[in-house]
């Protein structure tokens, strides 16, 4: 992990709030990164942020040098990030976390479920999944029609279904209500999103080998702090999401 | 210039050591810098036996600051003096252990637990924990309770007891003075003033224990103060804590009185800090006219 200075490339709106950033990473650190972890990003130079802000990597172009951020502006944190412009510096720890270990699995049909601020992270594994062989079907839910984004990128990869909350777009319900429907082959599954998403999954999935990506507020994002631990399912200990996470296999922590 | 300092059972390097609790036991920082180049290290608080502490969320950030409500969260002190320790001996660099309990005997069995090894210099008594026996009412907030926990750990421990104090007593000079007439060796403070955010969404308190305690500059200016009360009534050092971000801010916590300072929510901002004030420091002396370290503490009062 480094701490680095770097600068924003380019930004731009790409549905309801949600904002891409390419940000300069040279190429050696850029070859490094595994998909689902995340960079832990300094909001202004004041002090009046004292904690930085978690962003997964949603995706890697190690020939340009840059590094892709998607995220879905919510408090005064992220809208402070949206205000800034090409050129402008950033202070990054990077890259954080363990992320999803494909070169340990064995597998030829993955299916990818995302929900909301939890679909970047995939978009990255998908590309290096499809990169691999491995063929890849991914569901994707959002609350509304504004929300969507990716739809298109994840079609360029594989088939890919969308659901909104309000039915304003694709099919209407859960994630796991399209899951339902249509009923994918897969060998293992690989999800990010809401603690509620990620527990129903769990539950529906109970048969198949799966990856969870979680969130929890986080201190220091490298493990010092404690701040962001997840019971272990026996509940005699815990894990950091920050350092041990943020990705766990299905069973692993009780969410 | 040098920036060595010598305090009760520490001969600091400089005056600058990370906080408890905003370090863990230094491995994950020690991936920044050398941990040697620092003055001391505050590693986190040990209980007697595990604690899994709270359920999250545990931190919620505020402006130019941070709530936290970690809970104790840490393996027991056997574990830490087995795993952690021994760790932390291949650098050259004290240890201050910082302990925690919820009774009186919790805080003298980890004190007496802590004689076994050589690896810490100092112990760091966090009185600003609920006593379980007092209806949860925090240690450091009665003069008479705060004396009772320091005379019955200095009797446990082997090395210098400092005794942090914690900002939520009515009377920070009263509990001051009776940790001093009880042996303390030195003080650090201050250790978190308790605080609450509501999430607006949920309608309720965001951190999952309600309250927690607040850290980071926005309570440097109280941490001066009660530095600069405390320091004109005892006659022991203090090590003095509480939204150090700047070399500048190091030095006003010196002028107020500390003999060295403490770094801890700004580690979350900047995992670099430490070392940083510590390479800038010597400049920041001399543009202020100091030719060392000794000649800036207590300045303030002269
Ligand atoms: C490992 C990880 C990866 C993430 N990846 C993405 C992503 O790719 N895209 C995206 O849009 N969001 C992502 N998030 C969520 C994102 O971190 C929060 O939405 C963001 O921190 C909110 O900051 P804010 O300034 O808008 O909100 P504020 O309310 O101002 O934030 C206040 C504090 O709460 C924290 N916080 C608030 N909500 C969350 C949350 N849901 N999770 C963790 N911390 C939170 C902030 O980090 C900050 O410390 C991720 C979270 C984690 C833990
Ligand atoms: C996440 C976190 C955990 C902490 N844990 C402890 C602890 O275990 N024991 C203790 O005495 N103080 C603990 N503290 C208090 C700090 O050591 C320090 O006294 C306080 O945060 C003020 O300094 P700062 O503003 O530089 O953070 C903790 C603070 C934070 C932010
Ligand atoms: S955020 Fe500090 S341990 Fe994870």
């Amino acid at each position: 992990m480094k701490l680095m200075n770097t600068h924003l490339h380019a930004i731009s709106v790409i549905a309801e709030k949600t904002i891409k950033m390419d940000i300069v990473i040279e190429k050696k650190l850029l070859e490094t990164i595994r998909p689902g972890q995340f960079v832990y990003i300094q909001i202004g130079s004041s002090s009046e942020h004292m904690l930085r802000r978690p962003i997964s990597i949603a995706d890697v172009d190690i020939e340009k040098e840059l590094l892709t951020l998607v995220y879905k502006e919510l408090g005064e944190g992220t809208r402070k990030l949206s205000q800034l412009k090409k050129g402008d510096p950033l202070n990054l720890l990077i890259p954080c976390g363990n992320g999803y270990r494909i070169d340990q699995l064995q597998l030829s049909h993955a299916l990818l479920i995302g929900g909301g601020i939890g679909v970047p992270p995939l978009y990255y594994l998908a590309k290096k999944l499809v990169e691999k062989g491995i063929k890849v079907t991914t569901i994707i839910g959002f609350q509304s029609k504004e929300d969507v984004f990716f739809e298109e990128e994840f079609k360029g990869l594989g088939d890919c279904f969308v659901t909104t909350n309000d039915g304003s777009y694709g099919q209407q319900g859960y994630v796991t209500d399209s899951i339902e429907k249509e009923q994918p082959e897969f060998d293992n599954y690989f999800a990010c999103g809401p603690n509620p998403m990620l527990k129903a999954i769990e539950l529906k999935l109970t048969d198949k080998k799966g990856f969870l990506s979680l969130e929890e507020r986080m201190g220091c994002g490298i493990g010092a702090c404690y701040a962001c631990v997840v019971p272990t399912k026996d509940e005699k200990g815990s894990k950091k999401i920050c350092q041990d996470g943020p990705v766990f296999s299905a069973g692993e922590v009780k969410i | 210039m040098t920036l060595a300092i010598n305090l009760p059972g520490l001969q600091l390097k400089n005056p600058i050591m990370p906080a408890s609790g905003c370090f863990s036991f230094g491995r994950e920082y020690s991936h920044f810098y050398d941990l040697s180049e620092l003055g001391a290290i505050m590693i986190k608080a040990a209980t007697e036996e595990k604690r899994l502490g709270n359920s999250t969320p545990r931190v919620a950030e505020t402006k130019s600051g941070m709530l936290n409500a970690i809970g104790l969260q840490n393996p027991g002190v056997l574990k830490i003096i087995e795993n952690e320790l021994p760790f932390l001996g291949g650098y050259d660099l004290p240890v201050i252990a910082n302990i925690a309990g919820s009774t009186v005997e919790e805080y003298e069995n980890v004190a007496k637990a802590l004689r076994q090894t050589d690896l810490i210099h100092a112990i760091e008594l966090n009185i600003s924990c609920p006593n379980v026996k007092e209806g949860g009412v925090q240690f450091g907030t009665v003069p008479e309770v705060a004396y009772e926990v320091t005379r019955r750990v200095k009797e446990q421990a082997s090395v210098p007891v400092y005794v942090k104090l914690s900002p939520n007593a009515a009377d920070i000079v009263a509990v001051a003075q009776a940790v001093e007439s009880a042996g303390a060796d030195g003080l650090t403070m201050i250790n978190t003033l308790t605080g609450m955010t509501i999430d607006l969404h949920k309608r309720r308190p965001l951190l999952s224990n309600k309250v927690g305690g607040l850290s980071g500059p926005a309570i440097k200016p109280v941490a001066i103060r009660m530095i600069y009360d405390v320091y004109k009534a005892v006659n022991i050092p203090i090590i003095g804590m509480g939204g150090i971000m700047t070399t500048e801010d190091v030095l006003e916590f010196l002028m107020a009185g500390a003999s060295a300072v403490a770094v801890g929510t700004a580690n979350f901002q900047n995992p670099m800090i430490c070392k940083e004030l510590i390479d800038d420091l010597p400049t920041t002396l001399k543009q202020y006219g100091f030719e060392s370290i000794e000649e800036a503490i207590g300045s303030a009062h002269r």
